[in-house]
């Protein structure tokens, strides 16, 4: 199994660190993985991006033109990465802030309301957690007890007490993601 | 097992620095190496180990800090960029010199001048050739990993106290910001003061009655005495040219063509290779893992072998092509690809490249 996905979104969205969790969640069960972030000019403007890889087998190149799934959060990053799924592949996004919403017909497309629900809850912080969720639902390939695993690993102690909140986003994001 | 990590490449080599016993690390933020000195700074090693971790005023203070405590017999290092690194080739040249350890890593940026902050392979002649004035060398150590990125600080302390030279770590902003799984190695102990004394009889590190005195310089003035030490010099090159060459064959058993390719590039260009099989063209890689020593005699035996061409991946206009050149001789195809600038190159253009360059070219 090797699985390359692209997070794209705004900067301040937790792009970054859900694609360190999901990273993390896929050494705890003992896979190769690795995390590339979009770093310097090409964050300043606002976007922020990061290439993560989750394989059973060693990593080859950590940078890619095309990916299984693309994980969408903004609409500079709808024009940017929309094209750069690769033909039968994923691509979820959230429908809060889209305006030109994705055409194309080669691949699966889904939606997760991550803004509205992260609101429902409270806390807009877990909106990232939502989305993970969210692409967990349609992309298992880590088990949520390595998420949470993961969650321990990456997150300092003084924040363990928030992992259940983190856990319930994970949860609420996996019964809410749909086909669109 | 080691501890795993998620880490960045800069973090990794940070982490391995203090894993490694260091006694002191000097340097200057410069992006894309900044979260070295960071990490470092973080960490407090002075508490775990005693290591010493300062900010330098600049890239100069920073080697010439390095010329001191190395000379001290210390294990010293410090990081930086491309034009922090061009900044440190006087020191370079002096402590090749006064043939003095330690380790200098250079988290590659796009040049030349201040350039930009992206990644880029462009520093492979100033690393590999020279750098700074005279004839000297200088092993030069390329991760193609974060694994690697703390895997080749001890094997850098190796050679550098080895052979007394400085030994270079080169990278570049991708192995440097991107985040892999890492195990890390237990921690070394640093040595003492006795234990230094004993291990190198060289150090200038007090002189106690009746010892004599110990002087680290690259300064003679009569040209035959340094004529000699530069054969002593070069005597020295010539053994590490002979027993110090490390590289990797990726997929070469069967390879028709070859892609000759070190750190980022090298994992670019795996990726190019898996396509590349995948329409069934017979492609491996050579990944240099020391760059001087380069890998002649592996080169040598693959053109032996019989393989068609060869295709130097770098992400620079065309350098580390020259040594592949002075190897092959003539006797089968060679070329370059490589974006620079700071692009970095895809694994469908390495493809591309191969079919229009060495294939079909």
């Amino acid at each position: 199994m090797t699985e390359e996905i692209i997070i794209a979104g705004f900067g301040g969205q937790g792009v970054l660190s859900m694609g360190k969790i999901l990273a993390y969640s896929g050494i705890m069960q003992d896979q190769e993985v690795s995390w590339f972030p979009a770093y310097g000019p090409e964050m300043r403007g606002g976007t922020a991006n990061v290439t993560v890889i989750v394989s059973d087998d060693r990593i080859s190149s950590p940078t890619l033109t095309a990916y299984d799934t693309a994980v969408i959060l903004n609409q500079q990053s709808m024009d940017k990465f929309e094209e750069t799924v690769k033909p039968g592949g994923v691509l979820i996004y959230d429908p809060n802030g889209i305006s030109k919403h994705p055409t194309r017909k080669d691949i699966k497309i889904y939606t997760i309301e991550g803004a509205k629900i992260a609101a429902e809850m409270g806390n807009t912080k877990i909106f990232n957690m939502v989305v993970l969720g969210g692409y967990l639902k349609v992309k298992p390939i880590v088990k949520l007890e390595n998420v949470i695993k993961g969650l321990k690993k990456s997150l300092h102690e003084r924040y363990h007490k928030l992992i259940p909140l983190n856990e319930d986003a994970i949860t609420m994001g996996m019964k809410n993601v749909v086909e669109a | 097992m080691g501890e795993l990590r998620l880490m960045k490449g800069n973090e990794a080599l940070a982490e391995a620095a203090i894993r490694a016993g260091t006694d002191g690390y000097f340097g200057y933020p410069i992006t894309p190496q900044s979260e070295v000195i960071e990490y470092l700074m973080a960490e407090k090693p002075h508490e775990r180990t005693g290591m010493v971790v300062l900010q330098a005023e600049s890239e100069v203070a920073s080697i010439n800090m390095l010329y001191g405590g190395g000379g001290t017999g210390k294990k010293v290092m410090t990081s930086s960029s491309s034009p922090g690194i061009s900044l440190m080739q006087e020191g370079l040249s002096y402590m090749a010199g006064g043939e003095i350890p330690c380790i200098v890593a250079n988290i590659v940026r796009g040049g030349p001048g201040l350039g930009d902050i992206q990644p880029a392979q462009s520093d492979y002649f100033q690393s590999v050739k020279g750098g700074g004035h005279g004839d000297y060398r200088l092993p030069v150590l390329a991760p193609a990993s974060v694994q690697e990125m703390s895997d080749f600080v001890p094997i850098a302390y190796e050679l550098a106290f080895k052979y007394r030279t400085p030994v270079l770590i080169v990278s570049d902003g991708l192995i440097g910001q991107m985040m892999e799984k890492v195990e890390l190695f237990d921690q070394m102990p640093r040595l003492t003061d006795e234990e230094i004394n004993e291990k190198y009889p060289w150090g200038t590190n007090g002189k106690p009655k009746g010892q004599e005195r110990r002087i680290l310089t690259s300064l003679d003035l009569d040209p035959h005495k340094l004529e000699k030490h530069n054969f002593k010099l070069q005597e020295k090159y010539r053994t590490i040219e002979e027993n110090e060459v490390q590289y990797e064959l990726i997929d070469c058993e069967d390879a028709e063509y070859i892609i000759v390719a070190y750190g980022s590039s090298a994992r670019i260009s795996q990726k190019a290779v898996q396509l590349a099989r995948e329409e069934g063209i017979k492609v491996g890689i050579l990944r240099p893992i020391t760059l001087w020593p380069f890998p002649k005699n592996a080169i040598d035996e693959l053109v032996v072998g019989g393989v068609k061409g060869f295709l130097s991946v770098e992400m620079s206009a065309g350098q580390m092509v020259e040594d592949v050149k002075l190897t092959v001789r003539e006797r089968t195809k060679v070329d370059h690809f490589g974006r620079y600038g700071g692009v970095i190159h895809s694994p469908e253009e390495v493809l591309e490249a191969l079919k229009s360059k060495i294939i079909g070219g």
